[in-house]
């Protein structure tokens, strides 16, 4: 033993005897993660949460986050003599006076957006590969959670500059508020200290945006990281792969470089992209004063479709016992998305009790495997593209010589026809994948090589694929439909006809597969 | 007072005054037209007047009538003035190529002479807005960039978009980009009001205040991107764009990268 490692060895065992921390920090580092691209979309999102607390602490230091009205006497000429408010002028000096500071505010705000982009990914691969089934229901839930505060989080962030844009983004905030029924004029006047704008809300925004939230944040992707460290990442099916081990590297040290390595490439790739491309350029947009407003205001990507449904609602409204019901806000802005928003969050427990299944699963399912939830999801992109399109109209039609009132309505009727169609056609699109792959297990790969038989006749060489593709193509199960008698074993009828009824048929939907190879088709080809 | 009165009933009382008033008139109205951009002499000026006429009798007359009464697709030019000629012959919108939603810029189909030959022709057959001189567009001395671009915002931004890049309207109707735009056309439109464009008259926006637009727009043309590329200064839709294709792009590629050895 060299010295160094005699000096390490003792100050492990000194650490060691006092917390007892060996046991955890070899079971720990003996942890293994399974390995797929896709895997990796969840840590984007924590590696941009490291970069948006660090870029978001530089912010901090010379933000000033107050609207008090002050005279703009800094660098940028064509502001010079405005008034505005403090918060304004401070993001404004951050931008032109602070050392490094305009590279800091687009890291923190591309961040932002990769973070949001690789949330929704990570979702979405969750969604599609089944990975949310018993026991991750919590950890599903946890996500839709952080999903919903990044949202929020996002727009309160791009709200602090307090430009002519942001300004724009909280009036329609208010009025959405405002559309609550009853106890929206109420809420808004709380949650604004008063009538819009009022001087209150940026140092309110402030401690939501930089304290409270970001707390919020931390606890729940520690919990979320700790649920999946606890219950251990989900697999892929493969040969060896099986519902009670976990195949892949060791986190030392494979892994570990990996995902370290990871975390510069995600800074890199952050930092270049605010190194040559603008975002929320504040000082072009001006101070925010409620009676302007620019062409072509929008969201940020992440509210864009929530912009968009609420362009394309009717001009619906009701007055009733001296109140307003906004119709055309309250239902695109609160309705709609409270509805996708708890069907996601509740979807494990639904398609369960459709399925009837109540095990464990720590294996994936493939898409094309389970074509009925593979088209929910692309039914509820399809959704959400639509009304993203909407919530771009302005901009899309202008670039490309198209109305606005064109495609208003083109959405408008889409938004009802499109998803539909998108789920039939996935559906269709995930059989025909069954069906290619029960092809690819009896009959093997086209090779492309013809052969010219004695009889003059040509046929394709087929090449029987590998024992372990055939393994992952056959591998899953393809559990019937529910039976759900409609009387008990006394003859008695059950309750609940019409919801038996219901998940009968839904179960039904889900079971749609294309009976996969068994071992007897195979011994049967084999006789060939 | 009282002795300039006393002639108030005096028979030479009601020829005088309306002496006065056609001098008065008269002065003018040669001061307005005085504004054309280069003094010209009156023969000068009535060949340029007979050779806008010419040109308007070939070009123009098919639509807006022989004698500028207009028609049912085009708008009767009386009183228009020599601004919305010079406006919109200058800038190519007129004559128009296609009908649709909105008369398009395009490359002018008259030179500057003929344009002001036109623009002389209409402004001879009614008073209207006058083409605004050199002197009177002098954004640089006259005009304030900051104050300039606090009047952008109040009242150009909700249409042309923030940096003046243009917006859509209604209908497949747009309000155009504003960079490259002379500052004459500028406050040609201004003056004038072409197509979906409100006229911000004298009242409106003051000389100097249009100045200042003017100067805003100029400054916004001429400012460097100071962020790195500005994705075409329209907010955040370009923005989504790029984080998707090339942050989230990249990144993925590079996930499939690191996740590939393990196979």
């Amino acid at each position: 033993m060299t010295m160094m490692e005699k000096r390490v060895g003792s100050a492990a065992n000194f650490v060691d005897e006092r917390l007892g921390a060996a046991g955890w920090v070899k079971k720990s580092l003996n942890k293994v993660f399974p390995d797929h691209w896709t895997f990796m979309f969840g840590e984007i999102c924590m590696y941009s949460f490291v970069i948006l607390l660090l870029s978001g602490t530089f912010l901090t230091f010379w933000y000033d986050p107050s609207q008090r009205d002050v005279v703009y006497e800094g660098v940028y000429q064509p502001l010079k003599g405005i008034t505005m408010s403090a918060a304004y002028a401070s993001s404004l000096d951050i931008s032109f006076e602070v050392r490094g500071g305009l590279l800091m505010r687009q890291i923190h705000h591309w961040s932002a957006n990769i973070f949001m982009a690789a949330i929704v990914a990570h979702l979405l691969r969750v969604f599609f590969t089944g990975a949310f089934r018993k026991p991750r229901e919590f950890n599903w839930i946890l996500g839709i959670l952080l999903l919903t505060l990044g949202l929020v989080e996002g727009l309160l962030g791009y709200s602090l500059p307090d430009d002519l844009l942001s300004g724009t983004g909280l009036r329609i905030t208010s009025a959405i508020i405002q559309a609550v029924p009853l106890v929206g004029t109420y809420l808004t006047f709380f949650l604004f200290g008063g009538a819009f704008p009022g001087v209150g809300f940026i140092p309110r925004i402030f401690t939501l945006h930089i304290l409270i939230l970001p707390g919020i944040f931390l606890a729940l992707i520690t919990v979320h990281v700790m649920l999946v460290w606890y219950q251990k990442h989900t697999q892929f099916p493969g040969p060896g792969k099986t519902e009670k081990n976990v195949v892949g590297h060791p986190i030392l040290p494979v892994y570990m470089a990996k995902a370290g390595g990871f975390f510069f490439i995600v800074f890199g790739v952050t930092a270049f992209l605010a190194a040559v491309a603008s975002i929320n350029p504040i000082w072009l947009y001006g101070p925010y004063n409620p009676a302007q407003i620019s062409a072509g205001s929008q969201p940020d990507w992440y509210m864009g479709w929530l912009d968009g449904l609420v362009r394309m609602a009717p001009p619906w409204e009701t007055h009733a016992f001296g109140h307003t019901i906004s119709w055309n806000i309250l239902i695109p802005a609160l309705i709609v998305p409270g509805i996708i928003f708890t069907g996601m969050a509740f979807y494990p427990f639904i398609e369960s009790w459709i399925t009837g299944d109540k095990r464990e699963h720590h294996l994936l399912d493939r898409p094309r495997n389970v074509p009925n939830r593979t088209a929910l999801g692309v039914m509820s992109i399809t959704f959400v593209l639509i009304s993203l399109i909407n919530g771009g109209n302005d901009i899309i039609a202008t670039h490309f010589d198209l109305s606005i009132n064109q495609i208003m309505w083109a959405t408008r009727i889409s938004i009802f026809i499109l998803p539909p169609i998108a789920f039939v056609v996935t559906k269709r699109l995930c059989l025909s994948l069954q069906r290619a792959d029960r092809d690819l297990v009896l009959h093997g790969m086209e090779t492309g090589r013809l052969v010219r038989m004695g009889s003059g006749e040509f046929v394709e060489v087929h090449e029987p694929i590998s024992a372990e593709k055939r393994f992952i193509l056959t591998s899953h199960e393809q559990a019937g439909a529910l039976e759900l008698p409609a009387t008990d074993a006394r003859g008695v009828k059950r309750p609940g006809v019409l919801k038996n009824k219901l998940r009968l048929r839904l179960s039904k939907a889900h079971a749609v597969a294309i009976p996969k190879t068994s071992a007897q088709d195979l011994k049967e080809i084999e006789h060939h | 007072m009282r002795h300039i009165s006393r002639y108030r009933n005096h028979k030479a009382v009601a020829p005088l005054l309306l002496i006065i008033a056609l001098f008065g008139i008269g002065t003018t109205f040669n001061v307005a037209s005085a504004s054309i951009k280069e003094p010209m002499n009156a023969s000068a000026r009535s060949a340029q007047i007979e050779e806008g006429k010419q040109i308007f009798l070939k070009g123009c007359s098919t639509c807006h009538g022989l004698n500028l009464e207009g028609s049912a697709i085009a708008p009767a030019l009386m009183g228009v003035g020599a601004a919305s000629v010079d406006f919109q012959v200058g800038t190519g919108r007129m004559p128009v190529a296609d009908m649709s939603a909105q008369i398009a810029r395009k490359e002018p189909v008259y030179n500057e002479e003929e344009v002001a030959a036109l623009a002389a022709y209409v402004a001879s057959l009614a008073p209207g807005p006058a083409i605004p001189t050199d002197e009177q567009l002098n954004y640089e001395r006259d005009g304030s960039t900051a104050e300039g671009g606090e009047l952008f915002r109040n009242n150009c931004a909700m249409c042309h978009n923030f940096a003046g890049q243009g917006g859509a309207l209604t209908q497949g109707k747009y309000a155009p980009t504003l960079m490259g735009v002379e500052a004459y056309h500028i406050y040609e439109a201004l003056i004038t009001g072409p197509q979906s464009m409100p006229v911000f008259n004298d009242k409106t926006l003051t000389p100097e205040e249009k100045l200042s637009v003017i100067k805003w727009i100029k400054a916004a043309e001429a400012e460097p991107n100071l962020g790195g590329a500005s994705l075409g200064r329209t907010g955040p839709v370009a923005e989504g764009l790029l984080v998707w294709i090339l942050g989230l792009g990249v990144l993925i590629a590079v996930a499939v990268w690191l996740t590939s050895r393990a196979r």
